[in-house]
């Protein structure tokens, strides 16, 4: 990738964390950590790949995004509003009894968002579906979505990752948020999952490893995902909880709490002078 | 009445019928022989998905199906759809008001010979506690293939209880219309009304004639929609006839009985008996003998019926 447009989706990057901030800062509550992990893999997929039209956000042939790690909507929120599928300024109404912004991905309520979730699992079943109907009405959109570390430890993962390799789900990219934090600590801690590569690979996917950071590798990642037929792909990435913000990377403190007035002035600060 | 027919194997039959005619498809969970969607699947092949024993995940593949504008249908054992797998239901389906159609079989006592561990009696509850959610449990073949037409044309969540075991046809399939949301008078009465659904509603008739013989006038109501309810059929019963009794093959906690309850104690209490199992679990036996231990035959309905007229101020 050019990287002119490396910088340019640093950028959105940048803006999508310190909408993340905002959005959490507004509500007192919130998951802003693995908000943050993600939000380069956000930055890519809404500004660089996925087939959308924040004009038509049901257009039958779009490519689809599904948050199985539901948690992380203020990231998703973020995308969906700098792409222009609702304005920017109802991100502070986020999670507020008059707000459309739920705590958690609504379908119904939020444009752009193409499934509900938010219980863990549940998530990357519902983008095999989506991926299963493409196949079975010759529909050529692709369904992604995005995993949390902690999140494979259910159960029903391992269910949908032997459906999507069954039905050669080829369409389905997942990717898994492996910045190595759950709420409780450390995933190798709290539950270890891993080798997570090794499990998605003995259950028959393509798996590739990547810099969740770095956008070639995201890029080239999931252009090989495109070109791989006969199985789903999973990349794993590598990622920091709380990216991009000093005191919040890395901590599992901040897995689901919201900054104070403070922590949040520090933060901006922080993301602003990476801008 | 005609030959006896599970309400299962017309939901199969059914299925393979409206395939020609609608355009959806089927998820079993390694029990397309059991369920009968094996009759679809033999029809079309294609449009049969098997996802193995992981009915959560099944639910969940079905939403995302849902998701992108098609009719998908999930069937397994009531047990595995709507208690192993109620929470994918009420947040995969029911949250997002997705229009996935939950083909359940072996609900209720008369699984028989499996036992406990699969004779589900908390479906109703369970199902019918999701906002949304419509939830119907058809009396016979006739009626269990106009339930599946009836929701591959509502457009939302739909949960069908199909039986295991062969029950008379009830219902004339020339001219029967089946509606979601109404209750089916099935015989006039004036001394009390028997709301029933599922097996329970043969079981309605005979007592009906019993209570004849005795010189009570029963009404009989068939319930197969469980939710929403048919107020006005139900408070038109309570005004008219001053008392009721429900019969269903379910716990008495929070099915058709419960649902009963609720609507007259809030618009016209009159007294209401239930049969139906009594907080208990199940067990393995031939259906005809547990049937008549969990105390769901036509004598039960009688007694209840009775003790209903006696509580009439």
């Amino acid at each position: 990738m050019e990287q002119a447009r490396i910088a340019e989706l640093q950028k959105k990057a940048i803006q999508i964390k310190l909408d993340i901030l905002e959005e959490v800062f507004s509500a007192s509550s919130g998951h802003p950590g693995g908000s943050m992990s993600i939000a380069d893999i956000l930055a890519y997929l809404y500004f660089q790949e996925l087939r959308i039209d924040p004009k038509n956000p049901k257009w039958e042939d779009r490519d689809r995004f599904v948050l199985s790690k539901g948690h992380c909507a203020p990231g998703l929120y973020a995308a969906l509003a700098e792409r222009g599928f609702f304005p920017t300024e109802d991100l502070k109404t986020f999670r507020r009894v008059d707000s459309y912004l739920q705590g958690h991905p609504d379908m119904k309520g939020v444009p752009g968002v193409d499934m509900s979730a938010g219980s863990l699992g549940l998530g990357i079943s519902s983008a095999c579906g989506m991926a299963l109907s493409a196949k079975i009405y010759n529909k050529d959109y692709r369904v992604y979505t995005v995993l949390g570390d902690g999140e494979v430890a259910e159960g029903q993962v391992w269910e949908a990752a032997m459906f999507a390799a069954h039905y050669k789900l080829d369409n389905l990219t997942a990717f898994v948020d492996f910045n190595g934090l759950q709420i409780d600590g450390a995933i190798v801690d709290v539950m270890n999952s891993t080798p997570i590569d090794d499990k998605f690979e003995a259950f028959g996917w393509h798996v590739i490893v990547i810099d969740g950071h770095d956008y070639n590798q995201i890029e080239a990642a999931v252009e090989e995902a495109k070109a791989t037929k006969g199985k789903p792909t999973m990349i794993l990435c590598k990622t920091v909880k709380g990216n991009g913000v000093s005191f919040m990377e890395n901590k599992a403190g901040w897995h689901g709490k919201a900054p104070n007035a403070e922590e949040y002035e520090k933060a901006v600060a922080e993301l602003k002078a990476q801008l | 009445m005609a030959d006896k027919i599970a309400t299962r194997e017309a939901y199969g039959n059914a299925l393979a019928e409206l395939g020609e005619k609608y355009d959806f498809v089927v998820f079993d969970a390694d029990l397309a022989e059991a369920t009968k969607t094996i009759t679809f699947k033999k029809k079309f092949p294609e449009r049969h998905f098997d996802c193995g024993i992981a009915e959560g995940n099944m639910v969940s593949v079905a939403a995302g199906v849902a998701a992108t504008g098609k009719i998908p249908f999930v069937s397994t054992f009531a047990m595995f759809a709507a208690g192993r797998s109620f929470e994918q239901v009420r947040n995969s389906i029911g949250y997002p008001h997705l229009n996935v159609k939950i083909g359940a079989t072996h609900g209720g006592i008369s699984v028989g010979e499996d036992g406990a561990t699969h004779q589900c009696n908390e479906d109703f509850a369970t199902m019918r506690s999701i906002p949304g959610m419509t939830v119907i449990c058809p009396a016979d073949a006739v009626e269990a293939r106009a339930v599946v037409e009836a929701a591959i044309l509502h457009n939302g969540p739909v949960y069908m209880r199909f039986g295991r075991f062969a029950v008379p046809t009830l219902f004339d399939k020339e001219t029967y219309k089946f509606e979601i949301g109404k209750g089916v008078q099935m015989a006039d009465g004036t001394d009390v009304t028997i709301v029933a659904n599922g097996l329970m509603v043969e079981q309605a008739l005979i007592a009906k004639d019993t209570l004849a013989a005795e010189g009570i006038s029963a009404r009989v109501i068939n319930m197969a929609t469980i939710k929403p309810i048919d107020k006005d059929i139900l408070v038109k019963a309570a005004k008219e006839t001053g008392a009721i009794v429900t019969a269903e093959e379910h716990n008495v906690i929070g099915g058709l009985g419960s649902a009963v309850c609720e609507v007259l104690a809030e618009t016209c209490p009159v007294p209401v008996t239930r049969v139906g199992v009594l907080d208990k679990f199940g067990k393995s036996g031939k259906v005809p003998p547990l049937l008549e231990e969990y105390g769901l035959t036509a004598k039960d309905i009688v007694e209840k019926a009775k003790a209903a007229i006696a509580l009439k101020k």
